[in-house]
């Protein structure tokens, strides 16, 4: 009788032995392969969407892919880009928000009264605009869990709310005009990172993910657990640093990488850290996958979802924030039109799942240079914005169903 | 477990547990009673669990089964009556709190998030450094419990929805199991397994039961519940029924002590079978 725990008992054990720990480079490159075929494609699917979207848009206009055209793309994806990172965390409770343009165009109001208005610093008109976002997000968590109405409708009347007051802030002005020496505009328009710290930034995000791959490898086979190889890793980092690397040469060409860009991809990795490697993280996918199982492990899930607003309704004005920079105004229509359908369609393009439980913060990134670069390749072939939604309607739906045929390739292969 | 038991030396008499073997148990249950409104779901319930020992709840729909679980798991607090943990009276008023005093509780739907793979189950809501989860310790400790459970789960890293019924009351059990618990609450452990998943889990809870755990299984199934169980209370409309020694009891008299009376639907339907000829039953 051994009790449970004891060295005893865990030298004792046969069929259910771990697999043998592996750390082998074909082991590593077989279990790619085989996870793909599996239907667990990742990221696979956007990227290659990406590459055709790319391939479609440069054989109809030359320009597409010059490097003035991409330095746009990575300056316009940027506002949109955070408001689906937001998304993204209220897509993986299960809930969803449908007031994130208007939250926005919040923002950008209350950021153009506080700076301009009122003739305060950047700092403290960000700060604002974010803590209005934040707090439209715990109203929307206290309705929820207190009335437990949907989040579909809470957001909706919230759409319609925040459109009455963006337009109140602006009362009688059709926009306030940022002023163009701000260093906010600035920030959004001419502000890059020199050349030689571009590359430099790129090495060092190549060598962190080599670092944080080999130690972590370290400790699994430390610990007699199965992982990744060293030379897998360091192929991985190196095709990495060259694909960076390339893309910063190519940007360096024009104008080089916007600061506003690096901020972007800075949330993301946040991001991307809090979902994976964070206890807060993982209670968001618990919550999405089953509220009840989550409930009864001791999770607040009333707590998680009000954290889940919070987030995407702080993004959201902070995205706000950057469109309103970027073109140096906030206006009526910052935020209105199709700002909220497409941050949702690009959480759901990057392979967020709508109903809760499935996603990462890359989708957010992948999603909305899917969509930006419809948008401005459609722009660019003089094609205004009637061909725009189709077409971005279409890719949406193409999306969803890929995701959903990889889905069933899951279930098949029994991989959930 | 040793099915030796003594054919011919059933006795229907209830040895029951009498008021001075109290606190000789892990838990002991004394006159626990809950109302709903004007209805009693429970009165004066009285349950010993000692170390290394499963007992069988069993009893009909309505009997109180699923109350006395959710007191036990902390949802429901008892109107009236004592809880002992170790002779020591408690009250728990919470999941957590019942698990902290040493009662793990592995639900009929098994709470399980299907979206998460197995370790991220096991440590739900107790992860190791939330703020830098510390997923090597983490999966070493989940192999290190499957591991004693025997259990056949080929990868930590499958999301839970890829596996099988048994496996997946296993990670259930498992993840009971990581507080160290000293009774396991098993709320009906066999009712959605196939036949050889079934034998899985009822060793397992015979490697529990070895461990010196004290196991309470709610069950339906007669087969279960005299193939595993040291003892078995039955309950009828919210009252304790009797207390048997599995060994030698019955599954006519355990049905007997469930409806309440020897000649019930049960036994009628099997002596009906015994008397028609199997081909007969064959061409119908």
């Amino acid at each position: 009788m051994t009790s449970l725990g004891s060295p005893v008992a865990a030298a004792t054990g046969r069929p259910d032995e771990p697999p043998a720990a592996r750390h082998g480079f074909r082991d590593s490159v077989r279990g790619t392969v085989r996870r793909a075929r599996d239907g667990d494609l990742g990221m696979l699917p956007v990227v290659a969407g990406v590459v055709v979207i790319w391939t479609i848009f440069q054989s109809l206009n030359r320009t597409f892919l010059s490097s003035t055209n991409l330095v746009n793309l990575a300056f316009d994806m940027v506002p949109l880009g955070v408001i689906a990172l937001g998304i993204v965390c209220v897509l993986l409770v299960g809930q969803i928000d449908l007031s994130v343009g208007s939250v926005s165009g919040v923002a950008a109001a209350t950021t153009g009264v506080v700076m301009v208005r009122h003739e305060q610093s950047v700092w403290l008109a960000i700060l604002v605009a974010a803590g209005v976002g934040a707090l439209i997000g715990w109203l929307y968590g206290q309705v929820l869990n207190r009335f437990g109405v949907p989040s579909f409708v809470v957001t909706l009347g919230g759409l319609l709310a925040f459109l009455g007051t963006q337009l109140w802030l602006l009362r009688g002005q059709n926009a306030i005009n940022l002023p163009y020496d701000s260093g906010l505009v600035r920030f959004a328009q001419v502000w890059f990172v020199p050349d030689v710290a571009a590359y430099a930034l790129m090495l060092l995000a190549a060598g962190g993910f080599l670092a944080v791959g080999l130690t972590r490898a370290r400790s699994r086979r430390r610990a007699g657990l199965s992982s990744v190889s060293p030379r897998w890793l360091a192929a991985q980092s190196l095709a990495l640093a060259a694909a960076l690397l390339f893309a910063v040469y190519y940007l360096n060409r024009t104008r080089g990488v916007p600061w506003m860009f690096v901020l972007f991809v800075g949330l993301v990795l946040i991001l991307h850290y809090v979902l994976t490697r964070t206890g807060f993280g993982r209670s968001l996918y618990a919550v999405g996958g089953n509220a009840e199982a989550a409930r009864r492990a001791g999770i607040d899930v009333r707590g998680v979802y009000t954290a889940a607003f919070v987030l995407c309704s702080t993004l959201a004005a902070t995205g706000g924030v950057l469109a309103a920079a970027r073109l140096a105004a906030a206006n009526q229509s910052t935020g209105t039109s199709d700002v909220n359908l497409n941050a949702i369609a690009a959480a759901v393009i990057g392979g967020t799942s709508l109903f809760g439980g499935r996603g990462s913060a890359f989708a957010a990134l992948l999603g909305v240079v899917v969509i930006q670069s419809i948008s401005s390749g459609l722009t660019l072939l003089n094609l205004d914005s009637s061909y725009r939604f189709v077409i971005t309607g279409c890719v949406l739906l193409v999306a969803v169903g890929l995701d959903s045929a990889a889905r069933r390739s899951r279930q098949a292969h029994g991989r959930g | 477990m040793t099915s030796s038991a003594i054919p011919g030396t059933a006795s229907g008499t209830p040895p029951g547990p009498g008021p001075g073997t109290a606190g000789t148990g892990v838990l002991s249950l004394r006159g626990v009673s809950k109302q709903f409104g004007a209805v009693a779901a429970l009165s004066g319930i009285d349950l010993d669990v000692a170390a290394g020992e499963v007992v069988a709840v069993v009893g009909d729909n309505g009997a109180g089964k699923s109350t006395l679980v959710k007191i036990l798991s902390g949802v429901y607090a008892p109107d009236a009556g004592t809880v002992s943990v170790h002779g020591r009276e408690v009250s728990f008023d919470s999941p957590g709190a019942a698990h902290a005093l040493g009662i793990a509780t592995v639900y009929q739907d098994l709470a399980l998030c299907e979206n998460l793979d197995v370790k991220a189950n096991l440590f739900l809501g107790q992860e190791l450094r939330p703020w830098m989860l510390d997923d090597v310790a983490m999966e070493k400790r989940s192999w290190e419990l499957l591991r004693e459970l025997r259990a056949r789960i080929p990868s930590l890293d499958v999301p839970v929805a890829a596996l099988s019924g048994g496996q997946r009351q296993t990670v259930a059990i498992a993840r009971a199991l990581l507080g160290r618990p000293e009774v396991v609450l098993l709320d009906e452990p066999t009712a959605a397994l196939g036949v050889a998943q079934t034998a899985e889990v009822l060793n397992l809870i015979e490697r529990l039961r070895d461990n010196g755990l004290g196991i309470v299984m709610i069950s339906h199934n007669m087969e279960d519940v005299r193939a595993v169980a040291d003892r078995v209370a039955v309950l009828r409309l919210g009252r304790n029924n009797g207390v048997f020694d599995a060994r030698g009891v019955s599954s006519e008299e355990i049905v007997a002590a469930i409806t309440g009376a020897a000649d019930n639907a049960v036994s009628q339907r099997a002596t009906r079978r015994a008397a028609i000829p199997r081909e007969e039953e064959e061409q119908q």
